[in-house]
């Protein structure tokens, strides 16, 4: 709002050329892609809560042979991969606009979204390497 | 200073007690600000235990035993009750997520922002109550039906 009002505030308001505000529409597709994530992710992640703590015998039966199992199927593969990239992107760009929100010094709001982005691309790197490396015949220890 | 404040409560207190309240211009303090402050904190919390989640997850490429280790704690009753909240927080954020959709994108998504408020809420009572009786069926029994 106030970058807008500031463009505006010109010499000569109705010239016919002035410099194009050079504004990205970075923030209106963030604002769409949390909106469509979020429909997705209401599939994606209420399915694997059902999954993992309800049906036959929820939490209890959660082992590594569990695990080997779904993974055998490309299905399931897929399903946690999509989670996996919708649910951090979507929850990441949540955060960075609470970031925005409560930091109040620059400083402060640099090493947080840095702290963000940093623990982004290590936890997107790990759940995706774990998925397409999963190995059902490692060492039991 | 105190000009700014006091015409600020003076409006706000007449207001408050007049139509405005009623017709819903404010926003402060309204349901509509709760449900965006509780969607906020879940949102958050779900975040935090993605984190946690995805790095247990990835002792199924360490070991076996590594990750059943692990998972055991998913199956302690203390830890049972926390992912009954769990469940419960990442339900509040995807009905009211949906919520946000309809006010924004239905044409009368606005009108209906607040019944559709209590809709959401009772259909996460509705939702929870099994749930809750489903995620902690087998803990309470063994802690307490005497175990088989
Ligand atoms: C207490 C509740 C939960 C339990 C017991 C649970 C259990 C599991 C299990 C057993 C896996 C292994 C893979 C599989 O079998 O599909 C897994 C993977 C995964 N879960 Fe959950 N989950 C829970 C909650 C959540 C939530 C709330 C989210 C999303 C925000 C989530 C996101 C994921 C993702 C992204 C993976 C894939 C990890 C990877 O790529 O390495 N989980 N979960
Ligand atoms: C289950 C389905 C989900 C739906 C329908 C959903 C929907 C939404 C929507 C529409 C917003 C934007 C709110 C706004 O702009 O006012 C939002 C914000 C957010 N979501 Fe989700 N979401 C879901 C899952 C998740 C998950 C799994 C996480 C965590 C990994 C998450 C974390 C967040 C955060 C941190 C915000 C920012 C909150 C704020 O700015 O106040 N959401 N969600």
């Amino acid at each position: 709002m106030t970058a807008q009002s500031e463009t505006l505030a010109l010499d000569k308001p109705r010239s016919p050329r002035r410099p194009a505000a050079r504004r990205s529409n970075f923030e209106l597709y963030s604002w769409v892609f949390m909106r469509i994530s979020g429909l997705a992710l209401v599939v994606l992640v209420l399915g694997h809560l059902f999954i993992m703590n309800i049906l036959d015998g929820g939490v209890h039966r959660l082992n590594f042979a569990f695990v080997a199992g779904r993974w055998a199927s490309p299905f399931w593969q897929f399903w946690d991969l999509a989670m996996l990239w919708l649910a951090q992107l979507h929850g990441g760009n949540g955060l960075r606009t609470i970031i925005d929100d409560y930091a109040r010094r620059d400083s402060t709001r640099f090493w947080l979204k840095m702290l963000l982005y940093v623990s982004m691309v290590l936890i997107l790197f790990v759940g995706t390497l774990v998925i397409f490396t999963f190995d059902p015949d490692i060492p039991a220890s | 200073m105190s000009t700014t404040a006091s015409t600020a409560g003076e409006a706000g207190a007449s207001d408050r007690a007049g139509a405005s309240r009623r017709t819903g211009t404010f926003y402060r303090g309204d349901p509509g600000m709760w449900s965006w402050v509780l969607h906020r904190i879940t949102g958050v919390l779900t975040f935090f235990f993605l984190f946690v989640h995805v790095l247990d997850t990835a002792l199924v490429r360490v070991s076996p035993n590594a990750y059943d280790e692990v998972i055991e704690t998913y199956k302690n009753p203390v830890v049972n009750l926390l992912e009954v909240a769990l469940v419960g927080a990442v339900l509040y954020h995807a009905l009211n997520g949906i919520r946000v959709l309809l006010v924004d994108f239905w044409s009368r998504g606005t009108q209906f922002q607040r019944p559709m408020l209590w809709t959401i809420i009772g259909v996460w009572v509705l939702v929870m109550v099994p749930g809750t009786y489903f995620m902690l069926e087998r803990t309470v029994s063994e802690l307490f039906g005497g175990g088989n």
